[in-house]
């Protein structure tokens, strides 16, 4: 039994007027991955940007309940969010690397952190982008620009750049939905590899990737978390009627 | 309709199934009158049967694959394809057991061993109740009646014994009939053998309805 790692307690967000989740109570267990599916306006990355208080930046945002990271409420009064966010790291549905070479976009976090050696800094870049099952194809061009790699290595550079300030979880919204079948696949393998090390939480359209990658997976539909189990009990007999309708695409 | 094509697919799963399943009921009901009124012709007949059943098998199979990779499906729609990729093997092999019976009746010519093939009868009544009921359920996907099948098997297996006892009184007696028990006692096992495979398709309509699959008691799935 894998202890929890993130816990929703009665969380509620309002975006001014529009309630956008409702009493989630949800946790997640620590070295697994988590799906979270529902269709579009569900609240599935509106529950993941919580985590990591990405919400924040959002005006009118409110929240009330609790969200606890290792037993800590990430919303209590004097949390650094900078502290939250190296802790639990966010990869995007598009691939967004830094406008500069490969090696400065991994050493980018380090080196806010406050690291400045050279050789600590050439460590942790090949170690993140080892991690990141990129190393192999970009270690002769490190001084690059990381623009000019393909979309599904520009996304495992993003994973490796999360991966360089040593996150204990990692959270993944929609990252494959813009890639090519074998980058999806790589990036999936990935996930899976990095689950000995990393918690991740994954917002995701495709039924078969949750289905194929997942521990755990939780059904959000209309603000509500509807169901979460067993990713294999969940595909297979799903508990709730809506669950079942939605994945089996009759509504969504 | 999101899903209007695989809805349609899943109707054509459906229909197929069902006239496998009913041409699966007539043959095992018509060997097992060819075999009681020793009606050669109609035990001819059954070998037609098995072909057209062994086609239908190999249409719904290919039917399945094709749904399995067109719609990767989940849930309910996954359990019915699954449960519907196992059943048509256990219809099959009824089929097959059907036309054993049948080359068993072209054998056997006239049988004069009235007790044992009453108890025959009654065999061969219990195991077409059991088929016939087992696609029943599958057609309503009535869950009660699915699992009544699995207890029916019970009679059968009781039935089977008393043949089999029957049986080796009339070898112990040294009669005429030896040769022909032999090949009775095949039959009441290819009957024993139906209802086993009724049972199994009965355990795969609580599995498509439910999810939970009960096999030699344990939980599967």
């Amino acid at each position: 039994m894998s202890n929890t790692i993130i816990q929703a307690k009665n969380l509620n967000l309002y975006y001014g007027e529009n309630h956008a989740l409702k009493n989630i109570c949800l946790d997640l267990p620590e070295r697994e991955i988590t799906a979270l599916i529902g269709p579009s306006g569900c609240g599935k990355s509106t529950f993941l940007r919580t985590i990591n208080r990405m919400n924040d930046l959002i005006a009118g945002v409110r929240i009330e309940g609790q969200l606890l990271y290792r037993g800590e409420d990430v919303y209590a009064p004097g949390q650094s969010v900078t502290d939250l966010r190296r802790r639990v790291g966010m990869v995007f549905q598009k691939a967004n690397p830094f406008p500069m070479s490969i090696y400065d976009n991994i050493a980018y976090g380090p080196r806010t952190h406050g690291i400045r050696s050279r050789a600590k800094l050439d460590e942790i870049v090949e170690s993140s982008l080892r991690g990141a099952a990129l190393w192999d194809e970009v270690y002769d061009r490190l001084k690059k620009s990381a623009l000019g790699l393909s979309g599904g290595q520009q996304q495992r550079l993003c994973i490796a750049r999360a991966l360089a300030v040593k996150p204990d979880v990692l959270l993944m919204d929609e990252a494959t939905s813009a890639l090519d079948p074998i980058s999806t696949s790589k990036i999936e393998e990935l996930a899976v590899d990095l689950k000995k090390d990393y918690t991740i939480i994954m917002v995701t359209h495709n039924m078969q990737q949750a289905a194929r990658v997942s521990d755990k997976t939780a059904f959000f539909l209309l603000g509500e978390m509807i169901e979460f189990g067993d990713t294999e009990t969940l595909f297979s007999r799903p508990s709730d009627k809506r669950t079942e309708d939605y994945i089996t695409g009759r509504f969504g | 309709m999101p899903r209007s094509r695989f809805d349609h697919q899943l109707e054509t799963l459906n229909t197929e199934l069902i006239t496998m399943g009913a041409l699966v009921e007539t043959t095992i009901a018509s060997a097992a009158k060819a075999l009681m009124e020793g009606d050669r012709t109609q035990a001819k007949r059954i070998a037609q049967n098995d072909s057209q059943i062994d086609g239908m098998e190999k249409s719904i199979e290919s039917l399945c694959l094709k749904l399995l990779l067109q719609q990767q499906p989940v849930a309910r729609d996954l359990r019915l394809i699954s449960a519907a990729l196992k059943m048509i093997t256990d219809m099959e092999r009824i089929g097959d057991q059907a036309t054993d019976i049948s080359e068993l009746t072209l054998l056997l010519g006239d049988i004069k061993t009235p007790t044992v093939m009453d108890s025959i009868g009654d065999m061969a009544r219990a195991t077409i109740r059991m088929v016939s009921a087992g696609i029943d359920a599958f057609v309503k996907k009535d869950l009660d009646l699915a699992r009544k099948v699995i207890d029916m098997d019970d009679e059968v297996d009781d039935l089977f014994v008393r043949v089999k006892e029957e049986l080796i009184e009339l070898i112990r007696q040294n009669g005429p009939f030896c040769e022909q028990a032999i090949d009775l006692i095949m039959v009441a096992k290819y009957f024993e053998r139906i209802g086993d495979h009724s049972v199994n398709i009965a355990e795969w309509v609580v599995f498509s309805i439910t999810g939970e699959h009960r096999s030699s008691g344990e939980e599967t799935v």
